[in-house]
């Protein structure tokens, strides 16, 4: 079995607890605006990597990982290669190694439940909470990432839900108190994180010959952040 | 022996013989809590150090040197006492008779003398250039005796940054032995050492010895002299904290009038303090403040100390460093942790002072320190950028429980070794001297073993590294020869009187060699094996550049391809060091430290298989060349933990920045986050890391506008600098640098 891996980052600290290995997985269902990583958009290219041949670069780094570090297969979205990191994730647990999955949760399939099984956290980015925004910017039903947090609920996984803030689309305070409610009525929920929007990623687009479609938006400012962190407490 | 001001003390071998070791093992107590015990800068404290830094801010605006005596020559008594603040200091004592004045030592070298004053707008006085025409110098010595081709090896810059023409430095005498023992005690054990000669036979070596104790005697006699002129009386045993802190400072303000040495550094000296602190907090004696008021105005005489150094010595070591390196923690052969409050109290200067790259702060990690002081480091590091890790782990198994650091990683046992410091080859011109036959492009010159220059329509890696090898054998042989040349010479015309007299008679001995270019040279072979290399010669027909095409794997990915490449090597160079036999029979050891080094090597070399253009800069120490990590931090440090310590047993130079931002999303996740990196770093045996968390615009910002950052420290090879005292070549290399940032 071979997956389609677009890079690593041995030093994640900002995806999931403690320092993590990131996989980058290419290949996405998805076409946000915000996307930081367009590179990783189209499928069937990129590295071709056997789930032990990661697993075994994932294990040089089980020194740093301390008691909470571990793997984060991000992407891409990485429920478009599910069994492959079913795989990836059954052998790093069997090594003592933490798995955690970020997704967008917009797919469910038998390969999906099956994966499932092997996470021991998931963030789940929610990325509007309205289902006309999420409709618009993201192209699909906001129903699909709520039943997931469902079958993460039922399998009670400790989940991080998260959300990239871009000013006048979703930093309005009742955004905010929407999310604060989904992460209230599921037990599952650790934590809720609101990911400032940047453009740092404008030159990847660029590269790509391709628009940035939400150059046009602002970043948030600091003093933003800390309001509407406060709210989601 | 029973001493009054020992009371208190618990009983030991050390009562009995010279052993500052045993005297702590039976004494210090270690602290496992956290940084809540620590007082901040007393009004006194702040006033001084207000003082401090306006004198600092003079000496910037005078170009880098304040003031310079150019008519005395430096000695333990050759300047009438000088104060910062004489009413106010809690140590007392300076290297010349006024703050930041530096003196002069020709005995290294008068023409490092001489010039040095020169490019300060001085005149190095008369009399002393008349009275040193009948004086021969360690540098005069060594150009008598060094042949036509070691001065063309150093000519090329193939041997860059030898000791022969100033101190040779990285020698750590005991400076604890002068507070625990008072000097009388330390002269009548010389005594009995010197009078143990004459049952023996005398030849070179006990002849050489036997008049190296009557030096030692004497310089220790100069000692009590130099502190009777401040008015102390240092015959006997410090009575106390404050007299134990003044008594080990008058031993290494001795070490630093004597000797411009590259590296002057002090050891290992805040738990040996802290028992002297707890003694006296026990008795009521002293508080917390007062405590810390101590360790403060220690501190500050060391960030006072100054050489008088040329340009020239910049380019190679920038930012005007001494290495006053401390290294503070590390673990105990029983296991207890070598940890103190003072351990704290030490680091927290950075606070109580502002931050400073000297002294040079070293931190011997362990897997096994207390949580709380792994913390406060982490959080130290994040806040100041002024300290350096070394791996207690690997390096105690060699040198025990009491070895210190000298200049940035060059472990030895305190009082028991010494080192002969040897600079660096460079390794990447050697490769391109091999493939030019013996010519280096760079300086035109013919040197080495002369055969055809290699003709190939592309280079093969098993016929590169079978011509490399017989260039590595040549040049090892000529390196151990050349560095025997300076330390013989060194010790006959510029002998460490003070340093050798806090060090046992009977002393071990080291030779340090080093590389430059380590990532140059990996990577080179890397593309040689895996990419296509095709020489391109110029009209004379020699190598000048390559064509390289393909993708290889680059040191700094963790991949065993070419990371077990720059293993080799250094294997290789030690193995043929170790075939030529060394001066005094110091044993081989091998750094792979650049200092700033690598933009003036770089300077010197012509383009490299690895895609490097000609004259850019190699990446510091052991680091992978810049940008070409692509798997992120962790991915580098673990290439870097790959090279063995066994190999390289006079340290691994790594230097990693990261933005705050990519350390963690809070404060707090940044300190654990980092203290997981150490741990998992040093859990890999690897031996060194530099930490700077900080922003690359930062650094921007302050080469465009220095007025904003005077005290901008950053970590660089081994050692902390001011950014502002580095050239703005040295600040560009710097900033060129890859620093991991989140993604």
């Amino acid at each position: 079995m071979k997956g389609f891996i677009h890079s690593f980052q041995s030093l994640g600290a900002t995806d999931g607890p403690g320092i993590r290995f990131v996989v980058f997985m290419q290949g996405c269902n998805l076409r946000c605006g915000c996307c930081h990583n367009p590179d990783t958009w189209e499928c069937g290219v990129g590295s071709e990597f056997t789930p032990e041949e990661i697993a075994e670069k994932v294990e040089r780094y089980k020194t740093y990982f301390g008691k909470d570090g571990g793997i984060t297969v991000s992407g891409g979205e990485p429920l478009l290669q599910a069994g492959f990191v079913y795989e990836l994730f059954r052998l790093c647990r069997k090594m003592g190694i933490n798995t955690c999955l970020d997704t967008s949760g917009s797919i469910i399939n038998d390969d999906v439940l099956r994966l499932l099984s092997e996470c021991d956290r998931v963030l789940l980015d929610i990325k509007y909470t309205d289902e006309e925004s999420y409709k618009r910017y993201v192209g699909c039903s906001l129903s699909k990432p709520l039943e997931f947090l469902e079958l993460l609920q039922q399998r009670n996984i400790p989940t991080w839900l998260r959300q990239v803030t871009i000013p006048a689309l979703n930093d309005d305070e009742e955004n905010i108190r929407r999310l604060r409610d989904i992460a209230k009525a599921h037990s599952c929920v650790e934590k809720v994180e609101l990911l400032p929007f940047r453009k740092i990623c404008k030159s990847k687009y660029d590269n790509m010959g391709i628009e940035f479609p939400f150059e046009k938006y602002d970043v948030p400012s600091q003093s933003v952040m800390k309001r509407l962190n406060e709210i989601i407490k | 022996m029973k001493h009054e001001n020992w009371s208190g003390f618990a009983a030991g071998a050390w009562q009995n013989e010279i052993n500052v070791r045993d005297f702590i093992q039976k004494n210090y107590k270690p602290y496992e809590g956290d940084d809540s015990f620590l007082a901040g800068a007393t009004k006194r404290t702040s006033a001084l150090m207000n003082k401090l830094q306006g004198l600092f801010a003079l000496e910037r605006q005078y170009g880098g040197v304040l003031d310079i005596d150019t008519a005395t020559v430096s000695s333990l008594t050759a300047y009438s006492p000088g104060y910062l603040d004489k009413e106010n200091e809690l140590i007392v004592g300076l290297q010349t008779n006024r703050p930041l004045k530096r003196g002069v030592c020709p005995f290294g070298g008068m023409r490092m003398a001489k010039s040095a004053c020169e490019a300060y707008g001085y005149e190095l006085s008369r009399k002393i250039q008349d009275e040193f025409k009948y004086r021969t110098t360690h540098n005069d010595g060594v150009f008598r005796a060094y042949t036509d081709e070691m001065r063309a090896a150093r000519k090329c810059h193939v041997i860059t940054g030898l000791p022969d023409a100033y101190g040779r430095g990285r020698i750590i005498g005991d400076y604890r032995r002068v507070a625990l023992y008072g000097v009388d005690m330390l002269i009548e054990e010389k005594k009995k050492d010197k009078a143990a000669l004459q049952d023996g036979a005398f030849y070179t070596e006990t002849i050489r010895l036997d008049e190296e104790l009557f030096q030692q005697i004497s310089f220790l006699g100069k000692l009590k002299e130099m502190a009777a002129m401040y008015g102390f009386d240092i015959s006997e045993p410090a009575k106390n904290a404050k007299e134990a802190i003044q008594w080990t400072y008058f031993g290494y303000l001795a070490a630093i009038k004597e000797q411009n040495g590259a590296a002057m550094s002090l050891g290992r000296v805040s738990t040996f303090f802290d028992i002297y602190f707890e003694r006296d907090i026990a008795q009521g004696l002293l508080t917390e403040e007062g405590a810390q008021e101590l360790m403060d105005d220690f501190v500050m005489k060391l960030r006072m100390a100054r050489h008088l150094r040329t340009p020239e010595y910049n380019e190679l070591f920038g930012g005007d460093p001494m290495w006053i390196t401390e290294a503070v923690g590390g673990m105990g052969e029983d296991g207890r942790t070598l940890v103190t409050k003072t351990s704290f109290r030490v680091l927290n200067t950075l606070y109580t002072l502002g931050s400073s790259p000297e002294p040079n702060l070293t931190v011997l990690w362990s897997t096994s320190l207390p949580e709380q002081f792994k913390k406060f480091c982490a959080k130290v590091s994040k806040d100041t950028d002024s300290i350096q890790y070394e791996n207690d782990d690997v390096m105690r198994p060699e040198y025990g429980d009491d070895y210190a650091i000298a200049c940035c990683v060059s472990a030895m046992k305190v009082g028991k070794q010494m080192q002969f410091f040897g600079a660096r080859c460079n390794l990447a011109k050697l490769l391109l001297i091999a493939l030019n036959g013996g010519y280096d492009t760079t300086s035109g010159m013919h040197i080495g073993p002369q055969m055809p220059v290699m003709d190939v329509e592309k280079l093969d890696y098993d016929e590169v590294l079978s011509r490399f090898e017989i260039y590595n054998a040549w040049l090892m042989r000529l390196y151990v020869n050349t560095m025997n040349v300076i330390h013989y010479m060194h010790d006959k015309y510029c002998y460490e009187k003070i340093q050798m007299a806090l060090h046992d008679t009977k002393v071990e001995r080291l030779m340090a060699f080093g590389i430059a270019g380590l990532s140059v040279v990996a990577d080179s072979f890397s593309a040689i094996k895996y990419a296509s290399v095709v020489p391109v010669k110029n009209d004379d027909g020699y190598i000048v550049d390559f064509e390289t095409t393909g993708d290889f794997p680059k040191y700094g990915n963790d991949d065993d391809r070419v990371d077990l490449i720059a293993k080799d090597m250094t294997h290789r160079v030690i193995t043929e060091l170790r075939k030529t036999p060394t001066y005094r029979q110091a044993i081989h050891t091998l750094s792979v430290l650049t200092i700033t080094s690598n933009v003036m090597y770089g300077k010197n070399t012509g383009a490299t298989p690895d895609g490097r253009r000609a004259s850019a800069p190699f990446a510091p120490g052991a680091n992978p060349m810049h940008n070409r990590e692509e798997n992120g931090a962790l991915a580098s440090l673990n290439s870097v933990a790959k090279l063995s310590y066994d190999d390289c047993r006079d340290g691994i130079s790594n230097t990693f920045s990261i933005t705050p931002e990519a350390l963690g999303k809070s404060d707090d996740e940044r300190i654990t986050n980092l203290v997981t990196i150490l741990d998992g770093y040093f859990a890999k045996k690897a031996h060194h890391i530099n930490v700077n968390v900080l922003n690359r615009e930062t650094l921007m910002d302050a080469y465009e506008n220095p007025e904003k950052y005077p005290n901008l420290t950053i970590r660089v090879s081994g050692y902390a600098v001011n950014f502002n005292k580095l050239s703005r070549e040295q600040q560009r290399e710097v900033i060129s640098r890859t620093f991991h940032e989140a993604i």
